[in-house]
């Protein structure tokens, strides 16, 4: 079982846009354990020269996290999800997120290959505004490990 | 948090202070629900150990998310993180107990670059284990 190459340059549709809650980022801030105030403080968010709260540097990856969950969902994929670990990430900026605006995540499949009894898969998803502004573009590689099958 | 750092006030080689940031499992299960990822491997131990895993892992995100805090810390809030990339080399292994895990983060500026951009190095270990491997950040610092 390995994963499907006919996947490989696929690009999936946008799914429904995803609206930045400051509600949103002070839970995720939370979650990491980061006080930092740019994330929950307002006035700290604008006196950085923000308009609003901002999100942390990794918030992107649960804005792809809807986009990806559907790619990775295909049956034809052929991805088994508990046998998968995260192998590398990256993420390029164009600027923080902040809480207010609209964006959506579109995914490609950028890279499918074999490594020894592993499938390795990289996702490109580009989040950007509803006007097509790029704000952050999150490459992601997934392993699924073939050794315990 | 901490004071602003100025591209002026770094060189090369200009040490990050060295952090370790606590991870148990409460925070593997609030970083499922934050996130939306609940594979398994992060709340499951049997199912963790009948993939071949040691035990429950943290997700690699929950990882680069302390190596990002890390990063925000030390650069200050009018920094603004550029790129910021990293590879799992080994999982974080977090037992059932109170005390769990630990991300100890250290760095170091490697470059500086034009535009008051600064790339830095980073350093995650859990344990004696290196759990990133080629974890860079390029910041603008004002």
């Amino acid at each position: 079982m390995a994963i499907n190459p006919d996947f490989l340059g696929k690009t999936f549709p946008p799914g429904e846009p995803y609206e930045i809650s400051r509600v949103k980022l002070a839970e995720f801030a939370d979650a990491i354990g980061d006080p930092n105030p740019l994330y929950r403080d307002r006035s700290a968010a604008v006196h950085a020269g923000y308009p609003d709260v901002i999100a942390p540097p990794t918030f992107p990856i649960v804005i792809g996290m809807a986009s990806s969950a559907r790619a990775l969902a295909d049956p034809g994929l052929n991805l088994n999800y508990a046998m998968v670990v995260h192998g590398e990430q990256r993420f390029t900026y164009t600027r923080p997120l902040h809480a207010g605006e609209v964006v959506t995540a579109q995914v490609t499949i950028s890279d499918i290959k074999q490594v020894g009894r592993n499938s390795l898969m990289t996702t490109t998803t580009k989040i950007a505004t509803l006007d097509g502004e790029h704000v952050c573009t999150a490459e992601a590689t997934l392993v699924e490990r073939g050794g315990a099958g | 948090m901490s004071d602003q750092v100025n591209y002026g006030d770094v060189e090369v080689g200009t040490e990050l202070a060295a952090v370790s940031y606590p991870v148990t499992r409460l925070s593997l299960i609030r970083y499922c629900g934050a996130s939306g990822d609940f594979n398994v491997i992060h709340w499951n131990e049997r199912i963790a150990k009948a993939v071949g895993l040691p035990d429950v892992i943290a997700h690699g995100m929950f990882t680069m998310a302390e190596a990002g805090r890390f990063v925000t810390d030390w650069a200050g809030p009018k920094a603004m993180v550029l790129e910021f990339g990293v590879r799992f080399s080994a999982p974080v292994v977090v037992p059932d107990d109170d005390s769990g895990a630990s991300i100890s983060m250290s760095g170091q500026v490697e470059h500086k670059l034009d535009g008051n951009r600064v790339a830095l190095a980073l350093t995650a270990r859990s344990g004696d284990t290196k759990v990133l491997t080629r974890a860079r950040a390029v910041v603008r610092l004002p």
